[in-house]
Formats: C-alpha cells, sequence, structure tokens
C-alpha cells in the first residue's frame, strides 16, 4: 500500500503543515487526508481558529496588558506596544499624508494580524495562516475594495484621473492608461499572493531540508542549515508584514492623498 | 482504511494520495475566511476601544509632560540668568562702594596727617626760634665773658710785666682787639 511506502521510507510531507484540521475531532486514520481534515464547514473550529485566536491574544497581551499601567516613563512590554504603534502610525502619516491618519485602525488591524500570523507561524507544530490565499487574498481584496470605494467617495468621478498620465505626452496616454488599468488590478494578486507565498515557500523549504535529517551522515547539516533558515523566515515573516502594510498604505494614497500620482 | 482514505482524497478534491497544496483546497475556504473575518473584528474593536486610545493618550501625556519640563527648564534658566545678572550688580555695587570708602578713609587720614604735620612744623618753628633765641643770647653771654677774660688777662699780664696797669687803656685795647 502507498502509506506503508511512505511510512517506511524517507516521509517528507512539507505541505501536510498547512492542513487545514478539525479540533475535537478523533481520527484513527494516519492518512494526512481524513475525516478531520475534509468537509469542513465554515462554522467548523478548527486549527485556523486556533491559531488566529492565539494571534489575538498576543495583540492583547502587547497592547492592553502591556500597557495596563499607562506609565509616563514606560516598562519593557509598554515600550513594544509604543514601539508597534509609533511604527505604524508615523509610516500611515508619512506615506498616505495626513488625511491618511484616520484609517489609522485599520492599517494597524492588517499589520498586527499579518504580523502575529507570520511569526506565530515559525512556532514549531503550528498552522501558519497567513501562508493560505483562503486568508491573503480576502484581506488584499479588502483593501483594494476599501481604497476603491474609498477613492470614489472622496473624489468622485475624479478618481478615474489616476489612469490618465498627464505628465505623460498626449499620444502615449491611453496606451499608458490601460497599462495603468491592468496594474490597478493586478494589485490585490500581487499584494496577496506575495504574502502566502512568501509564507508557504519558506515553510516548505524548512520541512523538506528538516526532513532530510533522518540520514544520519547530513543530518548536522542539515541541523545547520535549518537554524539559519529559521532564521532567515523570522525575518522574512517581520519584513512581510511590514510590506503588506506599506503597499496597503501606498494604496491609500491614492485614494485619500493628493491627486498628482 | 483504503477506502476511507480515498473517500477522504476525493472529498478534498485530490485524486489518491497526494496532498497538494491544501491552500487550493477550496474546501477550506469558507471557514478559513469566516473565522479570518471573526478574528479582524475582534481584533479592530480591541485596538479601536481599547489598544489605542491607550496608548495614545500615553503618548500624548509623555509629550506633554515633556514639553512642560522643557518650558520649566527654561523658566529656571531664565532666572537663573537673571539671578547672575543681579548677583554681578550687587558686587559690582559692593565694589564701587568699598572703593568709595577707601578713597575717603584715605581722604580723611590725609586730611589728618597734613593738619598733624602743620602743627608738628609750627612747634618746630617756634622750638627753632626759641633756640635760636637762646643761642643768640649765649653767643652775646660768651661774648662779654671773652671781653672780661681779655680785659683780666690783658691786666694781669701788665701787672706781671710790671706796669700800672690802666684800666681805661685795657678797655681800649681789648675792645680794639674784639673788633678785629
Amino acid at each position: 500500500m502507498e502509506t506503508e511506502a511512505e511510512h517506511t521510507g524517507l516521509a517528507i510531507h512539507p505541505m501536510d503543515q498547512f492542513i487545514v484540521k478539525k479540533l475535537f475531532c478523533h481520527t484513527e486514520s494516519t492518512a494526512p487526508m481524513n475525516e478531520c481534515t475534509t468537509n469542513i464547514h465554515w462554522y467548523d473550529i478548527t486549527n485556523v481558529t486556533m491559531w488566529m485566536a492565539i494571534a489575538v491574544l498576543v495583540i492583547a497581551a502587547i497592547l492592553v496588558l502591556g500597557t495596563r499601567r499607562r506609565a509616563i516613563v514606560p516598562s519593557r512590554s509598554q515600550s513594544v506596544a509604543e514601539l508597534l504603534y509609533g511604527f505604524i502610525h508615523n509610516m500611515v502619516e508619512e506615506v498616505t499624508g495626513h488625511e491618511g491618519v484616520k484609517y489609522f485602525p485599520y492599517v494597524m488591524t492588517l499589520f498586527l494580524f499579518v504580523l502575529c500570523g507570520n511569526v506565530l507561524g515559525l512556532l514549531p507544530l503550528s498552522f501558519t495562516t497567513t501562508s493560505h490565499m483562503a486568508v491573503t487574498v480576502p484581506l488584499a481584496l479588502m483593501v483594494f475594495v476599501g481604497v476603491t470605494a474609498l477613492g470614489f467617495m472622496k473624489n468622485g468621478p475624479g478618481f478615474l484621473k489616476m489612469f490618465w498620465v498627464t505628465s505623460a505626452p498626449l499620444a502615449i496616454r491611453p496606451v499608458l492608461a490601460v497599462i495603468e488599468v491592468i496594474s490597478y488590478f493586478v494589485r490585490p494578486v500581487s499584494h496577496s499572493i506575495r504574502l502566502a507565498g512568501n509564507m508557504m515557500a519558506g515553510h516548505a523549504v524548512i520541512k523538506v531540508i528538516a526532513g532530510f535529517a533522518s540520514i544520519v551522515v547530513v543530518s548536522p547539516v542539515v541541523v545547520g542549515a535549518v537554524t539559519a533558515i529559521y532564521a532567515l523566515e523570522l525575518l522574512v515573516a517581520v519584513v512581510q508584514a511590514y510590506v503588506f502594510t506599506i503597499l496597503t498604505c501606498v494604496y491609500l494614497r491614492d485614494a485619500v492623498g493628493d491627486a498628482h500620482h | 482504511m483504503e477506502t476511507e482514505v480515498h473517500e477522504a482524497a476525493g472529498a478534498a478534491g485530490h485524486a489518491g494520495q497526494a496532498v497538494g497544496m491544501p491552500q487550493l483546497n477550496f474546501d477550506y475556504w469558507p471557514n478559513q475566511i469566516f473565522w479570518l473575518l471573526v478574528t479582524l473584528v475582534a481584533i479592530y474593536f480591541l485596538l479601536t476601544r481599547v489598544a489605542l486610545p491607550r496608548i495614545g493618550a500615553v503618548l500624548a501625556e509623555r509629550r506633554g509632560t515633556i514639553t512642560n519640563d522643557l518650558a520649566a527648564a527654561e523658566e529656571l534658566k531664565q532666572k537663573a540668568v537673571l539671578a547672575e545678572k543681579a548677583y554681578n550688580e550687587a558686587l559690582a555695587k559692593a565694589r564701587a562702594e568699598a572703593q568709595a570708602i577707601v578713597a575717603e578713609t584715605r581722604a580723611a587720614i590725609q586730611a589728618e596727617l597734613d593738619e598733624a604735620t602743620a602743627k608738628a612744623d609750627a612747634e618746630i618753628s617756634a622750638k627753632s626760634a626759641e633756640s635760636e633765641a637762646r643761642i643768640a643770647e649765649i653767643r652775646a653771654g660768651a661774648l662779654q665773658s671773652v671781653t672780661e677774660v681779655a680785659k683780666d688777662t690783658a691786666e694781669a699780664l701788665v701787672a706781671a710785666l710790671g706796669g700800672k696797669s690802666d684800666p681805661a687803656g685795657v678797655d681800649a685795647a681789648v675792645a680794639a682787639r674784639m673788633k678785629g
């Protein structure tokens, strides 16, 4: 049987970590796809639920518990919370301008969710919520739809002037307009795939390399390589959260910022 | 078990044992999207109701405190400058006063000294005048004595030489010699 063959040989299942499982579900099956990982309804409590809940708890611990003393001279935990606040607040203000500051809570929500999802995903045996396009695509679509709607509400049909590059010669403006429109609609795709792809690739690579640790000769190299890649992934996790957020701010600027492009 | 696996795999939309990319298993999407929305709403309310106002308030308060402290420091600095100025003024004034007192004292001492000098000069001149008078008197007395001694000596010489003394002639001779 195929299952037996896989279990006796070099068993590397880099994608198994991304499987969504029902919690509170017991199965006798050792196969990756069993009754706990299929027929999942939208309301089922799964590992997605659990790791998103953990993200909420971590955010609450950092931002609410850490600041409970409201000290003028901050404690360490309060400094972390203030650092995050200041970092995103400055980013929103610098990128979108003064007008964009009122969207700071939304941007902060996205940033903290992505950051916690990415970093918590690096814990061994954890589930990386942000490695799924089912998560990043709605996030990117929210930004896309929100920014487009906001742009039309703020500027009316004038929002479309964004696609008409007045700084270019008149002859090539229609061509540029087509390119601009295409690039505008590609935004949510790149926005979501970039995050999910980065997260998924890194975790899969770690898993594949770690799978070779069962070969005695190469295991020291494997341990070193996994450590190095883990460090890299930690960087990637933070950088991708930053990239996702700053792109959100850049898109937001088109809607609320100055008209010049 | 095999049938179960195949059923499960079939239900997941994959053939055989392969997991493939769970990301592309659209059976998972409703669940993930639902919990994503729940999570985002939870985080949003956590942030807007508690965390962000609190941190914003703390930062504003800190900024206020720092501004106030800087203002207070500036004020104190101004005060220090004023105090230094006052101190320098007082010092200059005291120095001037001291100089005035020194000058005054010097003048007073000079006046006293001048007076004492004048008095001493007067005394000295009075004393020297008196001394000169007495010297003149003594000199006069001495002249008288010399005349008498000369007369006596002349008379004694005349008598010893066996002559008859002539007082009048002796006097005249002595007087003539004294003048010469």
